[in-house]
């Protein structure tokens, strides 16, 4: 078990009914970790100081080591749209675009991304102002509960660029020439983003609406 | 996640130093699978050295005509290489077979050889795993064992290599580079880097405590069609059950790997002059000596179908 289980325990308490998402891990504060609840066994790794770059603002950040980018961007920086669904690489809730390139959050430290310019669905527009992909799954309705979403779009945008640029995929026939923009190449690229709701369809719709706007 | 120190190498010399010396250290690249392994207490590493700095990450023309691939370069950079799409087709086919989008941005070329298997047991710390808690026991042997190993297994493990890549590496007589912690460079036949599980599975490769791969070499390339056809449970971001990955010329003479069928990528080579015989002949080689369960004795079929349907492509 993790030595932040007696704050976990809190934390779960007071914010689970509101938020619905699935946290298996919250960061102690100082005067936390220095409370007698602490196993005397578990030696305490050397916290580093590192700079995050997340939607052109920098932040410096004190973490312990073992903090996934996913952990730093929900709790430390309350960027709270990356969504934690199974923590495991498997579900693509918590995509987020690093130098340009959708990566999944929790399968990286948030230690090994200083120096990179991080992009989450905060960042690529706000209610006033949206992307085309978020006004795209609004007008398609590409979503029912919601929580895959923000993985979804970003993974989308980052996806569309991947074809622009010309990179090939497991449904492109002819290695040598660039893929096409169509459905089957969009299905395949985004195998990696999971709706438990099913929105699969109209999340299509979606993207092909923005791939027909870009070509 | 067990406590861990964490340091960015900025040399070669420097990165394989601290992990030989320090106790329990360990590399971390991409960390697809390395940051899933150690959240699950799987892999507890004591510190961490970060080798994403030390330039690894180029594709370049070999002395020998062939192409050496760094280390680190990024399963997609590998798999979208133009020369690589060109020449050694069944690499690209195989990485764009593997994993998602996402996974495929940050997983390396080295992690991707190294990754550890998928066996439900060895990711379940409930229950006995020879691969992960030595001599206590293999839960698969006599447990659900669909997705397990049917050639070059043993009493203590019936896992299998996850890799896509890997199999088309092998199939292409990649070559491993690495250093040594006296700073020695050796290089690796593909085949010679993976071991099979005998009575020692958590034990996976020949590599010493320490060394470092900083590439994978691969020879001038050898023409034909090259094709790499992965069976699984659903049409994307899904493990093999199993996998061909062949190269065939226009005479009906070629090569074949097999994965999702052994501990290591599995081609003999002996086999392969059978190939003008057909998928019956060539399958009966390859997979000699097959040491089935009732869960995955349909592999053997599915094997034999599969180069079957491959070779009809061949011919069009």
């Amino acid at each position: 078990m993790s030595i932040f289980d007696p704050s976990r325990r809190k934390f779960i308490q007071t914010t689970a009914a509101s938020t619905g998402a699935i946290i298996t891990a919250k960061l102690t504060t100082d005067a936390e970790a220095k409370s007698v609840l602490k196993p005397k066994q578990v030696t305490e790794p050397a916290k580093v100081n590192i700079l995050l770059r997340v939607n052109g603002s920098e932040h410096q950040l004190m973490v312990d080591p073992r903090m996934t980018l996913l952990d730093a961007l929900r709790e430390r920086l309350q960027l709270t749209g990356s969504k934690k669904g199974c923590d495991q690489g498997q579900c693509g809730a918590c995509t987020v675009i690093v130098d340009g390139r959708r990566i999944v959050s929790c399968l990286t430290l948030a230690v090994m991304q200083e120096g990179h310019d991080i992009t989450t669905i905060e960042g690529l527009g706000t209610p006033n102002n949206l992307h085309p992909m978020q006004a795209a799954f609004i007008k398609h309705d590409g979503y029912q509960c919601g929580f895959c979403t923000p993985g979804q779009i970003c993974s989308a945008v980052a996806m569309l660029d991947e074809v622009k640029a010309g990179m090939p995929s497991h449904v492109t026939s002819d290695l040598t020439r660039s893929p096409k923009m169509s459905a089957i190449e969009f299905r395949e690229r985004m195998s990696g983003n999971i709706c438990r709701c099913g929105a699969y369809s109209n999340i299509q719709d979606a993207i092909a609406e923005v791939a027909g706007e870009r070509t | 996640m067990k406590a861990f120190n964490y340091e960015r190498a900025t040399s070669l010399a420097e990165a394989v130093a601290k992990v030989s010396h320090i106790k329990g250290a360990k590399f971390i690249a991409g960390g697809t699978n390395l940051v899933d392994l150690m959240k699950l207490q799987i892999e507890t590493p004591t510190h961490l050295i970060d080798i994403n700095d030390l330039g690894l990450d180029k594709i370049e023309a070999s002395a020998d005509g062939g192409l050496r691939i760094g280390a680190l370069v990024r399963n997609t950079d590998l798999a979208a290489n133009q020369q690589v799409r060109r020449d050694y087709a069944v690499l690209s086919r195989a990485l764009l077979a593997g994993a998602s989008g996402q996974l495929r941005n940050q997983a390396t070329t080295a992690g991707n050889l190294l990754q550890r298997t998928r066996c439900p047991y060895f990711y379940d710390t409930n229950m006995p795993c020879n691969k992960r808690e030595p001599n206590s026991g293999c839960s698969a042997i006599g447990g659900y064992s669909r997705l397990h190993a049917i050639v070059g297994v043993s009493n203590s493990c019936i896992a299998t290599h996850p890799s896509d890549m890997a199999i088309a590496m092998r199939l292409l007589d990649a070559t491993v580079e690495t250093v040594r912690p006296n700073g020695s460079i050796r290089t690796i036949p593909i085949a010679e880097l993976h071991r099979l599980p005998e009575n020692t599975p958590h034990i996976e490769h020949t590599l010493e405590a320490g060394e470092l791969i900083t590439a994978v070499t691969l020879p001038k390339p050898v023409g034909g069609t090259h094709i790499y056809r992965k069976v699984r449970d659903r049409a994307s971001y899904a493990f093999a059950l199993i996998s061909v990955a062949a190269i065939v010329q226009r005479d009906g003479t070629g090569r074949v790997a097999v994965g999702g069928v052994a501990h290591k990528p599995w081609r003999v080579e002996a086999a392969e002059r059978d190939m003008p015989r057909g998928a019956k002949a060539l399958t009966a080689g390859i997979l000699a000596n097959a040491q089935t369960t009732h869960d995955n004795a349909f592999k053997v079929l599915l094997v034999e179908r599969t180069i079957a349907s491959v070779l009809n492509e061949v011919k069009g």
